[in-house]
C-alpha cells in the first residue's frame, strides 16, 4: 500500500508535493537559460545610462507598469500602433522587466522619439492638459525631486552583479553622465561613446538641476530607440 | 539541470499520462471504496 | 456525525483557538480596508481628478496596495485563521510550538503587510506583480513562512488521526508552493543594506517568465489550493455531510497541483517568450479545467440530497455560492489561455474582471462562509447576531460581483475589439484615447459594483461585532425572509 504510506506520512507527502511542483518549473523555466536562441542576435541593445536608469527606476516606482505596458505582440493592429513588434533582445538587459500585463494607457515599449520633451514635462504635469480625455495621474511632484547623481555609481555595481555589462569607466563616470545627459551644453562625446542613442538636453526646462523628471523623460526617449531595424535581417529574429 | 530537463520534455506525455492513470487508479480501486470514504468523516469526529 | 469510538473529548485537547480569533479578526480587517482602496482605485480610474497631487495617492501605488491588501492582507489572513483552526481539529492535536510560536506567527505576519503597505505608499516596490515587496520584506516574510511550515508540519506530524485529512494537504502544498515561489522570484541584489531598492537577478524575457511561474502560481496555490482545503473542511462542516466523493479529492489534489505549476506562460502569449513555451502553458491551461471543475463538483454534489439547507442557511449559501463562482472563473481561465482569444483578451479589463469573478466570488466568499461560521465557535456563542444580514450581505455582495465582472467583460471584449479595428480606407479606426473614453460608462458600473460589495462587508463587520458582544437578533427564520425579498 504505496499510498497508504503517502498520506500517513507528512514529510513523504511534503515531499512528494515538491517534486511535483518542481517539474512544470524546471521544463519550462531551466532551458530559456540554456537554450541559447531565446534571445535574438540582434545589435544595438545597450545598458541604460545612468540617468536612464534613474528614470527607470522613477518608472518602476511609481508602478507606471500597473497601466502601461513594454511589448509590442506580432499582431496587425499592434504593429501598426506602436511599432515593430518587441524582441526579447531588447529588454535583455531590463532588471526587473517592464512588460505589464494591462493597457490602460497605451504600450510604451517604442515611444522613444514620438513626443517632445515638452510635451513629456507638460503631460506629466497635467495629463488631461495635453490628452483631455487621459485618465493618467499627476505627475508634477517629479520636477522638485532631484536624482542623486552620487549614488548612480552604486547602481550600476548592483546590476554588474546581476549581470549587465557596465564596464569599470561607466561606474567611474556615472554621476558625470547624469550631468552630462541633463545639459544641452555639456560634453557628450564620452556619454555617447558609452551609451549610443542617449537622449541629451534639458528635459525638464529647468537648467540648474537634474529631476526625477529629467530622468524619466531621457529612460522613455531611449525606448525602442536601441535596435535599428532598418538593418534588422530575418535569420537574427528567429529564436 | 539541463540533462533532467531533457529527459522529461522528451516524453513527458507518456509520463503524465502514467502517473495520472494511476492515481485514479489507485484511488478508484473498489476494494479502496470504503476505506478511503471513512476519511470523508474526519472533521466530524473531533467535536461538540 | 461523531464516531464515538476513535473519538477524544474535546475538551481533552488543548487547542490553540487564541491565535485562531486573531486571524479571524485581521482577515476581516484586512478584508475591508482591501475592498476600500478597491473602491477608491475604481473611483480613480473613472474620476482621474480622485489621484490628487500626491505621489502617494497615485493609482500606480495604491494599485499594488489593493491587489497585496486583498491577496495577502484578506486572503492570507483567512487562510492562516483557517489552517490552523482544521489542522488541530482533524489531527486532533493542539498547535505545534505553543503559544510563542503562533504568537510570532500572527505578528510576524501583520508586521509583513505593514512593512509592504507602507513601501507601496513611498515607493519601494520591485513591480513584479502580487511580488512588489522589496527585499527586506521579501527576507522577513520568508521567516515567518519558515515558521509557518514548522507549525504547520509540527501539528500534522503529532497527529491522533492516523489519516491526513485532505484539506491538510491542499494547505500544505500551499504554503510549501508558495514558499518556493516566493523565494525564487525574489532573488534579487540590493543596491546597498541600508537601501531599499533592488535589482532582480533576472532580466527581461526570463525575468519575465519567472515572475509569471510566480504570479500565475500565486494564483493557483494562494488564492486557488489553499481556498480548497478551506472548501474541502468547511462546506462538509456546514452541510452537515462528509464530502461527496474522497476518492475524487485525491485525484483532484495530485492533478491540480501538477498542472497548474505548468500554466503560467499563458500569461505571456505572442510577446518575446519562445512559442514552445507559451505552447506548452496553454496546453496545460487547459487541461487545468478538469480538476478545477472535478473539484467544484466534489464541493456542489456534498450538498446533494440537502439542498434544502440552502434556503434556510445563508452561511452555507456563501460557500456553496463560492464553489460556482470557481467553476465559473476555472472556466473563464483556460478559454482566456487559447492564444486566439488571448490576443483579444489579454491587456484588457476583461482579465481584471477574471482575476475579479475569483477573488471576490470565489476567494471572498469561502471566506466569508468560513468566517460566519467560526465566529460563533470560536467566541463559544451559539449563533450568529442575526442570519438576515448574512442573507443581506450574500445578495448585496453577489450584485456588486455582477455588477463588477459583467463591466469588464463588456469595457474588455469592446477595447479589445477597437484596437483591432479598421476604418473602409484600411487604417486603425480609433485612437488609444478614444478606446479609454469609451471606457468611462463601465468603469463608473465597476465602482458601483465594488461599492456594494464593500457595503456588503461592513454589514459583516457590524453583524460579527454583535455576535461576539452575544446579542442576539430576535428574527423570524432566513427563508422566511428570503421569501419576502423575492
Amino acid at each position: 500500500m504505496k499510498h497508504k504510506r503517502i498520506e500517513t506520512n507528512a514529510i513523504l507527502l511534503l515531499v512528494l508535493t515538491l517534486a511535483t511542483i518542481s517539474i512544470g518549473g524546471i521544463v519550462e523555466i531551466v532551458p530559456l537559460y540554456t537554450i541559447e536562441s531565446t534571445i535574438e542576435r540582434v545589435e544595438g541593445v545597450r545598458p541604460y545610462s545612468p540617468l536612464e536608469l534613474a528614470g527607470r527606476n522613477v518608472y518602476v516606482r511609481e508602478g507606471c507598469y500597473t497601466c502601461h505596458s513594454q511589448q509590442i505582440r506580432p499582431l496587425r493592429d499592434e504593429v501598426e500602433r506602436y511599432g515593430h513588434y518587441s524582441l526579447a533582445a531588447e529588454s535583455m538587459y531590463d532588471h526587473p522587466f517592464q512588460w505589464g500585463s494591462k493597457r490602460t494607457g497605451p504600450d510604451l515599449a517604442r515611444v522613444g522619439g514620438k513626443y517632445s520633451d515638452e510635451w513629456h514635462v507638460a503631460h506629466l504635469i497635467n495629463p488631461r492638459e495635453v490628452v483631455p480625455e487621459s485618465i493618467m495621474p499627476p505627475y508634477g511632484f517629479m520636477l522638485e525631486r532631484e536624482v542623486k547623481a552620487t549614488d548612480m555609481a552604486a547602481h550600476l555595481k548592483a546590476n554588474i552583479a546581476v549581470g549587465v555589462p557596465y564596464s569599470g569607466e561607466m561606474v567611474e563616470a556615472a554621476a558625470a553622465d547624469v550631468a552630462a545627459q541633463a545639459d544641452p551644453f555639456g560634453d557628450h562625446d564620452g556619454l555617447l561613446a558609452r551609451y549610443p542613442k542617449a537622449a541629451v538636453g534639458d528635459f525638464d526646462g529647468q537648467p540648474e538641476k537634474v529631476t526625477e523628471m529629467d530622468a524619466v523623460i531621457a529612460y522613455m526617449q531611449i525606448l525602442g530607440r536601441m535596435v535599428d531595424f532598418t538593418t534588422v535581417t530575418a535569420p537574427a529574429l528567429r529564436q | 539541470m539541463e540533462a533532467v530537463a531533457e529527459f522529461f520534455r522528451s516524453f513527458w506525455v507518456v509520463w503524465m499520462t502514467t502517473l495520472f492513470l494511476g492515481i485514479v487508479a489507485w484511488a478508484y480501486w473498489p476494494k479502496r471504496k470504503s476505506k478511503l470514504q471513512e476519511h470523508a468523516d474526519i472533521p466530524f469526529r473531533d467535536d461538540e | 456525525m461523531t464516531d464515538a469510538a476513535g473519538a477524544t473529548p474535546r475538551r481533552a485537547i488543548p487547542y490553540d483557538e487564541d491565535v485562531v480569533r486573531l486571524f479571524v479578526v485581521a482577515t476581516v480587517f484586512w478584508g475591508v480596508a482591501a475592498f476600500a482602496v478597491g473602491l477608491l482605485i475604481a473611483l480613480q480610474l473613472a474620476f482621474p481628478v480622485l489621484n490628487l497631487e500626491y505621489s502617494f495617492t497615485t493609482f500606480g501605488r495604491l494599485r499594488p496596495l489593493h491587489t497585496s491588501a486583498a491577496v495577502f492582507a484578506f486572503g492570507g489572513n483567512a487562510l492562516f485563521a483557517t489552517s490552523l483552526y482544521v489542522v488541530q481539529r482533524t489531527c486532533r492535536a493542539p498547535l505545534f510550538g505553543g503559544r510563542a510560536l503562533a504568537n510570532f506567527l500572527f505578528w510576524g505576519y501583520q508586521m509583513f503587510i505593514v512593512l509592504a503597505a507602507i513601501g507601496y505608499l513611498v515607493g519601494a516596490t520591485q513591480s513584479r506583480e502580487y511580488a512588489e515587496p522589496e527585499w527586506y520584506v521579501d527576507l522577513w516574510l520568508t521567516l515567518v513562512w519558515v515558521v509557518y511550515l514548522i507549525v504547520f508540519l509540527g501539528t500534522l506530524l503529532r497527529r491522533r488521526e492516523p489519516h491526513i485529512y485532505v484539506a491538510n494537504w491542499f494547505f500544505l502544498a500551499f504554503i510549501v508552493t508558495v514558499a518556493v515561489l516566493h523565494i525564487v522570484n525574489n532573488l534579487a541584489v540590493p543596491v546597498s543594506l541600508t537601501g531599499t531598492k533592488s535589482y532582480s537577478l533576472f532580466s527581461g524575457v526570463q525575468d519575465a517568465l519567472t515572475q509569471w511561474w510566480y504570479g500565475h502560481n500565486a494564483v493557483g496555490f494562494f488564492l486557488t489550493a489553499g481556498f480548497l482545503g478551506i472548501m474541502y473542511y468547511f462546506i462538509p462542516k456546514r452541510a452537515d455531510r462528509p464530502i461527496y466523493s474522497y476518492r475524487l479529492s485525491v485525484v483532484h489534489f495530485w492533478s491540480l497541483i501538477f498542472l497548474y505549476i505548468w500554466a503560467g506562460p499563458h500569461h505571456l502569449h505572442f510577446t518575446a517568450l519562445p512559442d514552445w513555451a507559451q505552447t506548452l502553458g496553454m496546453a496545460f491551461s487547459l487541461m487545468l479545467w478538469m480538476p478545477s471543475w472535478g473539484g467544484m463538483i466534489n464541493g456542489l454534489m456534498t450538498l446533494s440530497g440537502a439542498w434544502h439547507k440552502l434556503r434556510t442557511d445563508p452561511v452555507l449559501r456563501f460557500m456553496v455560492a463560492s464553489v460556482g463562482f470557481y467553476g465559473m472563473s476555472t472556466f473563464e481561465g483556460p478559454v482566456m489561455s487559447i492564444r486566439s482569444v488571448n490576443a483579444l483578451s489579454h491587456f484588457t479589463d476583461w482579465t481584471i474582471g477574471h482575476v475579479h469573478s475569483g477573488a471576490l466570488g470565489w476567494v471572498a466568499f469561502v471566506s466569508f462562509g468560513a468566517i460566519y461560521h467560526l465566529v460563533p465557535k470560536l467566541w463559544q456563542r451559539d449563533e450568529l447576531y442575526s442570519m438576515k444580514l448574512v442573507s443581506v450581505h450574500f445578495w448585496i455582495a453577489t450584485v456588486g460581483i455582477v455588477l463588477y465582472v459583467v463591466a469588464m467583460w463588456v469595457s474588455g471584449i469592446l477595447q479589445g475589439l477597437m484596437w483591432r479595428s479598421y476604418d473602409e480606407l484600411g487604417f486603425l479606426q480609433f485612437s488609444f484615447v478614444e478606446t479609454v473614453q469609451a471606457m468611462h460608462p463601465f468603469y463608473v458600473i465597476r465602482a458601483t459594483g465594488g461599492a456594494l460589495f464593500l457595503i456588503g462587508a461592513l454589514i459583516m463587520v457590524y453583524n460579527l461585532w454583535r455576535t461576539i458582544r452575544g446579542d442576539v437578533r430576535g428574527e423570524a427564520p432566513v427563508s422566511a425572509f428570503a421569501a419576502a425579498a423575492e
